[in-house]
């Protein structure tokens, strides 16, 4: 029982890691209609530019403002520079733009801090575990992912419901046109949300840095999946990611653990291993198939 | 005078005409630069250019010209790369590639086109085997070694229950195949991870669920990396030991995990403390280039341009005898930087493994220092398949 | 000069040099021009049956992988049942025939196309492409896992299926087979495109609401395309598997979905031979960027970038102005 609970745990901090990337992505795609195959580029960006100044100052937390800093700055420039000119064009043009700007970023970043992998070690603060029951004992850096994910569920909801820049998203993302007839200075705004989707990006990666390996290629590995959630949580929707992503961490980390096991009482040892693994990989993919089949616009799709 | 002058100037001119005439001896190097394993393929290159400058700009007494490509971890595109170093550059001597499916894709292609393949790392087990090549040169070890080793490793530590872990991938299962092949003990959990999986949390609990005495784990690269590091914080390296083989701890994994990473078992075929004259050498000189820390992978790369130069040094770098190279190749007449090597008859290494520990180092930091034997002049399980 | 004249003209001059290369190529010395010539056609091939859905009938695939890799994996299954002499699912017996391989190419990536097709084609947009991408990836893992064919390291085909006799190994000759193929599957993209059938599916690509009007089933049209489109990748993919004499995972990886849609958009989208001017430039470009420098990608990148901000319609577009031509 405590493993189930532990791999839950585990399930939702995995979860919460792919909703910061996946709330930009969904905004930007709901709101300005574009397909950011460059948002792995600004989490990787995030993560570099947190670990190298962590690694230069020595402390976990100056990195933190640096991660944010770069990445916004970074996806603003992005915005201001390519995506801007591709609103009008169709979703190829955009798809080629981004997947160019994967292939420049991987470089730059190679040529700039070498090919070794960076690394940053947990600060004190949120060095070691917790016993959260007894036989139950969980990492407390991964409990600071998970509250830090929440809270900023939390200030997303707020933002886009309560405030006056909240109520011109929703209206972007329901219809782009009458924002624009209404006279509102739509440039602005999909700069500021290009912002704040790479902003949330950045700071994912920096989260990520203790953990995994800081490594050219470390977007594309989470931007896949990431766009599964965005498309199975309704393209434009916060609401919708949030769900899908918690559902889509949950399921792959449970599929992962419990179906080569399940998989042996049928069959013998290491084939059952390497099928389950090949089937709990496949699995993300398969319930977004089901989950459009039924809902053709997601679970929680808006106008758009 | 003038006329003794004139003579001189001849002599000298005659002396330097034959080093003149001599082409460059061309080598197709053709590694991974690009994306998270690039810094293998970094230190491939590296090595191989540095025994080159060593010798300055020849090998063996001949002059060479290396010629480096990125296969980009794709297979098709190391074949493009040879086919185009074969025909258009009329190169008949390769080297450098990092991973199996790439050399499984490009090596037949190189061998068949009667040119030589000297591997400086992979060596999948079909062509140790049956599909072996009078061509294809193995400097490094066979794939399973690695394993084999690890697996003697545990046995001989005394641990009778092991959980291993594999990415769900040919050399993966291979690691754990070579693993069971010499570790005798129960295997209390086997496991699978994804090539692109990132977070092992799920497995971590799984291991501190099965409570083995000892965790084997294939992680190589970056994945390597984040599997410790979250090994570490799941707090299982206090109360778990883990046996590893080279490729899951290599210098740029240590320098990741830090002073966790103290006590770790690991069997290798190489390590950078090897108390020999080459050695000594090699890592002199590395440190004075690139002021850093060498992986394995770049300690079999130099030995692999070491191996080649002793081949080009006995043919007088003649590479339209294939037979002569082919030869001298065999003898492997130079000092390796890991002390005895010699090829069996699969032209892959005959060669001894050791057990090493991450030690506290003098400055404090965490070093990895050889503390005994695991085999003697171990060969691989496939010779005998080998008709040559 | 009248327009369809001049186009005449530049067709048979293509033609010429393409059935001209592998001379060409050895009197210039540079032999392997002939190899990655070959390596344009196949990936043209694919491209261009990419475009099919994605030009003319405005569907988004973003899992055309999927048909190619498994055109690949057909050729060296069979190949593999045929070494060893046993049977695929103790049912099918192995070969080695290109003209038996080929066919069953086209068989099973129908089929399979017909399969995802159905399924995808419920959904639109950037449902589509996600949904596309999805049975894509299903297929990668798959393969990934099938330890028997070679799971991750992929397939070795040690020979290059046999077809009349010829000496399929050496590669002038493979580089003609494959150069009457695509002759050929260009002839009949072009009969088809310009059919009925091609109007219909630019109709409903233009105004879906319309041709419904008309009375039109859009949904079996798109499904027909698309079916076709992936035989096409199929196809390409048998090809590919020939030239390598190797199928791997590789070939089906969202990336490589990824290349094909780049091919199509750098030469053209919506255009006949657009996308195997695409696939020309693409594999030039790699191939002469790499051996330049080690941080090709970098090239790369922003050669793509240009033509998409900037060329307004691809390569394709960017010869027609040259040309005077109207596009």
């Amino acid at each position: 029982m405590t493993l189930f609970l532990e791999q839950l745990l585990n399930g939702l901090q995995f979860g919460v890691m792919l909703f910061l990337l996946a709330a930009g992505l969904t905004l930007i795609f709901g709101i300005m209609g574009v397909i950011n195959l460059a948002h792995g580029s600004i989490y990787m960006v995030g993560a570099y530019a947190g670990t190298w100044v962590a690694m230069q100052t020595g402390s976990f937390f100056l990195g933190i403002p640096a991660a944010l800093a770069a990445a916004a700055l970074v996806g603003a420039a992005i915005e201001f520079l390519i995506v801007r000119r591709l609103y009008k064009r169709d979703h190829l043009d955009q798809v080629l733009a981004t997947f160019a700007l994967i292939l420049i970023f991987n470089q730059v970043v190679t040529l700039l801090f070498g090919r070794q992998p960076l690394f940053v070690s947990i600060p004190p603060l949120l060095d070691g575990s917790v016993q959260l029951l007894p036989g139950l004992p969980y990492p407390v850096y991964r409990l600071a992912i998970i509250v830090v994910g929440l809270l900023i569920a939390v200030g997303l909801y707020l933002l886009i419901n309560k405030t006056r820049i909240g109520m011109l998203v929703r209206a972007g993302s329901t219809n782009r046109e009458m924002v624009r007839a209404l006279g509102v200075d739509v440039r602005v705004l999909y700069t500021i949300v290009f912002g704040l989707g790479a902003l949330l990006a950045g700071l994912a990666g920096m989260m990520a840095g203790p953990i995994l390996a800081v490594q050219v290629g470390m977007g594309e590995q989470i931007l896949i999946t990431t766009f599964v959630v965005v498309v199975i949580g309704g393209v434009g929707s916060i609401r919708g990611a949030f769900v899908a992503s918690l559902l889509l961490g949950v399921v792959d980390t449970m599929l992962r653990a419990y179906l080569p096991s399940m998989l042996r009482h049928v069959m013998v040892g290491p084939e059952a291993d390497a099928l389950g693994a090949g089937i709990a990989s496949m699995g993300i993919y398969l319930l977004m198939a089901l989950v459009l089949l039924i809902r053709p616009k997601g679970l929680f799709a808006s106008n758009f | 005078m003038l006329r003794r002058t004139f003579l001189a100037l001849a002599a000298s001119a005659m002396a330097a005409f034959p080093a003149l005439a001599q082409d460059p001896v061309k080598i197709g190097l053709i590694t991974t630069l690009s994306g998270p394993g690039g810094y293998i393929g970094q230190d491939i290159r590296d090595a191989f250019q540095l025994a080159i400058d060593m010798e300055g700009g020849k090998l063996g007494g001949v002059p060479v010209d290396v010629k480096v490509e990125d296969d980009a971890l794709k297979p098709g595109q190391g074949k493009q790369i040879a086919e185009k170093m074969l025909s258009n550059d009329g190169v008949k001597l390769f080297t450098g590639i990092v991973f199996s499916n790439v050399a499984g894709a490009t090596v037949p292609d190189i061998v068949d086109a009667g040119a030589f393949y000297i591997s400086p790392n992979a060596a999948p087990s079909n062509m140790a085997g049956k599909e072996c090549n009078e061509n294809y040169f193995v400097v490094s070890w066979q794939n399973d070694s690695l394993h084999e080793s690890a697996g003697q490793l545990a046995q001989n530590l005394g641990y009778k229950t092991a959980f291993v872990l594999a990415p769900n991938y040919q050399a993966g299962k291979d690691a754990i195949t070579g693993f069971k092949r010499y570790f005798k003990g129960e295997i209390v959990g086997e496991t699978y991870t994804s090539l692109d999986q990132t977070d092992f949390a799920a497995e971590m609990a799984q291991i501190r669920a099965a409570k083995p005495e000892v965790v084997f784990q294939f992680h190589p690269g970056g994945l390597g990396i984040a599997f410790l590091r979250q090994y570490e914080q799941a707090g299982l390296l206090s109360t778990v030991p883990m046996v590893l083989a080279e490729p899951s701890m290599d210098a740029v994994t240590l320098k990741a995990i830090g002073d966790a990473a103290v006590g770790l078992n690991i069997s290798s075929h190489w390590n950078a403390d090897f108390d020999n004259a080459a050695n000594k050498n090699f890592m002199e000189a590395w440190m004075k280039a690139y002021n850093r820390m060498p992986t394995y992978y770049a300690s079999q790369s130099y030995d692999t341009a070491l191996a080649i130069a002793s081949a080009l040094k006995a043919t007088g770098g003649n590479m339209d005898d294939a037979d002569a190279f082919r030869d001298a190749m065999r003898k492997a007449d130079f000092e390796s930087v890991r002390g005895k090597f010699k090829f069996g008859v699969n032209q892959h290494p005959i060669q001894d493994w050791y057990h090493l520990k991450v030690e506290k180092g003098e400055d404090g930091k965490p070093v990895i220092k050889t503390v005994g034997d695991v085999f003697k002049d171990h060969g691989d399980a496939y010779a005998d398949q080998c008709k040559m | 000069m009248d327009n369809s004249i001049k186009k005449q003209i530049l067709l048979a001059v293509v033609a010429v040099l393409l059935l001209a290369l592998p001379f060409i190529a050895s009197a210039t010395g540079y032999p392997a021009m002939t190899s990655l010539a070959t390596r344009a056609l196949i990936y043209g091939i694919a491209a261009a049956s990419l475009n099919l859905v994605l030009g003319y009938g405005g569907m988004v695939s973003f899992g055309h992988a999927a048909f190619f890799g498994l055109g690949g994996y057909v050729v060296g299954i069979l190949y593999q049942h045929y070494t060893q002499d046993d049977l695929f699912l103790g049912l099918v017996p192995g070969t080695n025939q290109l003209l038996v391989t080929l066919p069953v190419t086209l068989i099973v990536c129908g089929a399979a196309a017909a399969l995802i097709g159905a399924l995808s084609l419920r959904t639109g947009g950037v449902q589509f492409i996600m949904i596309t991408l999805a049975f894509a990836q299903m297929l990668f893992f798959l393969f990934v896992s099938l330890k028997t064919y070679g799971g991750d390291d992929g397939l070795i085909i040690r020979r290059t299926n046999e077809l009349f006799g010829l000496k399929m190994r050496d590669k002038q000759t493979y580089y003609y087979v494959c150069l009457a193929i695509t002759a050929v599957f260009f002839f009949l993209l072009w009969r088809l495109v310009n059919s009925r059938f091609g109007n219909v599916l630019t109709g409903l690509r233009q105004n879906a609401r319309r041709m419904a009007a008309l009375g039109l089933p859009a949904y079996r049209y798109k499904l027909v395309a698309f079916i076709i489109s992936g035989m096409g990748a199929g196809l390409a993919g048998c090809l590919m598997a020939n030239f390598l004499r190797f199928a791997s995972p590789d070939m089906v990886h969202w990336t490589k979905s990824g290349e094909l849609m780049v091919m199509v958009v750098l030469g053209g989208v919506g255009t006949l031979f657009g996308p195997l001017i695409g696939a020309a430039a693409y594999i030039v470009l790699e191939s002469v960027l790499a051996s330049w420098t080690e941080y090709w990608q970098l090239g790369l990148g922003f050669i793509l970038l240009f033509v998409v901000l900037y060329t307004n319609g691809g390569i394709e577009a960017l010869f027609g102005r040259l040309l005077g031509r109207r596009v």
